[in-house]
């Protein structure tokens, strides 16, 4: 069965509610098409995992205008003060975690552990009613394992498999979380036939991805 | 010179021929234009690449290669881009030589504070967290004081970025350099007296014999 959707077609799968892991950071690998559907489909209460919630207007800062969204889980939100306001007004739900620990996180997630042993954060706000464990004189903070139900991926190119290779620092969360969720939406900049990306060159397996989306694509 | 580029440039005197160095969005972006194009630094930048520079030319802005302000930048040959993980393995890790952050706090512990002002300003750590407790080196680039209060005092009141000591602390008026003993006043700058620095700090400061002169990178 194909992998290929219409962008309108992946967007329906997505429930209200869902818990969505969305790669990018400041916008820069944020799939473009699946964030102006969720919008246009007025998907609400979602959760977002994400680095950062970029700007008003771009990437995940439209879902933050459109008020799309219940709570996020971010390691950034100060480059939208859209997300700022609503949270000191307690619209939105905002957890802050540090940057290196939500990437090792969504890695754990899906990667089948319970969670990593961080020393970043120890004795910070960022360590506050959480565990911590002595190993070899070094005090880690024992950081959850996070998962999503559904993880929104942009890639530089994909082949029909679902093989994905991305593109410079568009990489970033996106193969972290293509591991980390339930179904897997990816949106590729191109794809292409099965072969055109070597096997040393494939950084996400097709296995791994449930849905490509391509512009113009049939139901 | 305003006094961020004498702090840009005293900073830039610090890094080594070979060194990895991530430099903080901000003020210490600016270090990187006080070194010569031969000195043989790598740059990371944390959303994923070794090897940024510059954006060549205004018209070569790419949507796929920006900063961890997500501007466009350039890349270097040899660079290499990695995902998030990746990234912070090499901060955590002990692979990243010197990380140059800004701060709004530095206490009697060397300790810092550079990422919330409670009730005022909560931008989130993004790797600032990271950074400071992983990084080989963490050097402070910041003004000395904050329309005129102190940014140099005994105990952080607002929230800690790590436990660690950071390692020295550049200002437009003095170096300082945080130790077990406290805060050792190193150089100052051209034309400021030790007293001017003292009158300036909140925190105790330990005062050589003869402190040094700033120097300034070309």
């Amino acid at each position: 069965m194909s992998k290929v959707s219409s962008v309108a077609a992946a967007v329906e799968q997505i429930p209200y509610g869902a818990v969505l892991m969305i790669g990018g950071f400041m916008g820069a690998g944020t799939p473009p098409l699946l964030i102006d559907e969720l919008v246009r489909q007025g998907k609400k209460n979602l959760t977002v995992i994400a680095n950062d919630t970029a700007r008003p207007g771009v990437g995940i800062g439209k879902l933050i205008d459109a008020g799309l969204v219940k709570k996020v889980i971010a390691s950034h939100i100060g480059t939208n003060p859209q997300t700022q306001k609503l949270m000191i007004a307690c619209e939105l739900e905002v957890d802050l975690v540090p940057q290196g620990t939500l990437a090792e996180r969504v890695r754990a997630g899906g990667s089948g552990l319970g969670g990593v042993l961080t020393p970043t954060g120890v004795g910070t706000t960022a360590g506050e009613g959480k565990k911590t464990v002595e190993l070899n004189g070094t005090t880690y903070l024992v950081e959850e394992a996070i998962k999503a139900d559904i993880a929104l991926i942009s890639a530089r190119s994909a082949d029909y498999s679902g093989n994905l290779r991305y593109s410079l620092t568009s990489r970033n969360f996106n193969p972290l979380m293509a591991l980390a969720a339930e179904l897997v939406i990816a949106e590729p900049n191109e794809i292409v036939p099965i072969g055109c990306i070597e096997p040393d060159a494939v950084v996400t397996p097709h296995v791994l991805v449930d849905v490509i989306v391509a512009k113009g694509a049939e139901k | 010179m305003n006094e961020k580029e004498i702090i840009a440039r005293r900073v830039a005197l610090e890094l080594k021929r070979g060194d990895l160095v991530n430099l903080g969005i901000g003020l210490p972006t600016m270090v990187a234009n006080y070194l010569p194009s031969d000195a043989g630094i790598s740059f990371q930048s944390e959303n994923g690449i070794i090897g940024m520079s510059a954006l060549p030319d205004p018209g070569l802005a790419g949507a796929d290669l920006t900063d961890a302000g997500g501007s466009p930048i350039g890349a270097l040959p040899g660079a290499c881009a990695f995902d998030s993980a990746l990234s912070f393995a090499l901060i955590r890790g002990g692979h990243l030589d010197v990380t140059v952050l800004g701060g709004l706090q530095v206490d009697e512990e060397g300790q810092l504070a550079n990422w919330m002002v409670p009730g005022k300003m909560v931008p989130g750590m993004g790797g600032a967290m990271d950074l400071v407790s992983g990084a080989k080196r963490v050097i402070v680039a910041m003004t000395h004081t904050a329309k005129g209060a102190p940014k140099i005092i005994k105990k952080c009141t607002l929230p800690l970025t790590s436990v660690r000591r950071v390692d020295l602390v550049v200002t437009e008026m003095a170096v300082i350099q945080p130790t077990e003993e406290g805060l050792v006043l190193l150089e100052t700058a051209p034309g400021v007296t030790v007293d001017q620095v003292i009158a300036a700090s909140e925190a105790k400061l330990l005062i050589p014999k003869v402190p040094g002169v700033m120097g300034i990178a070309a």
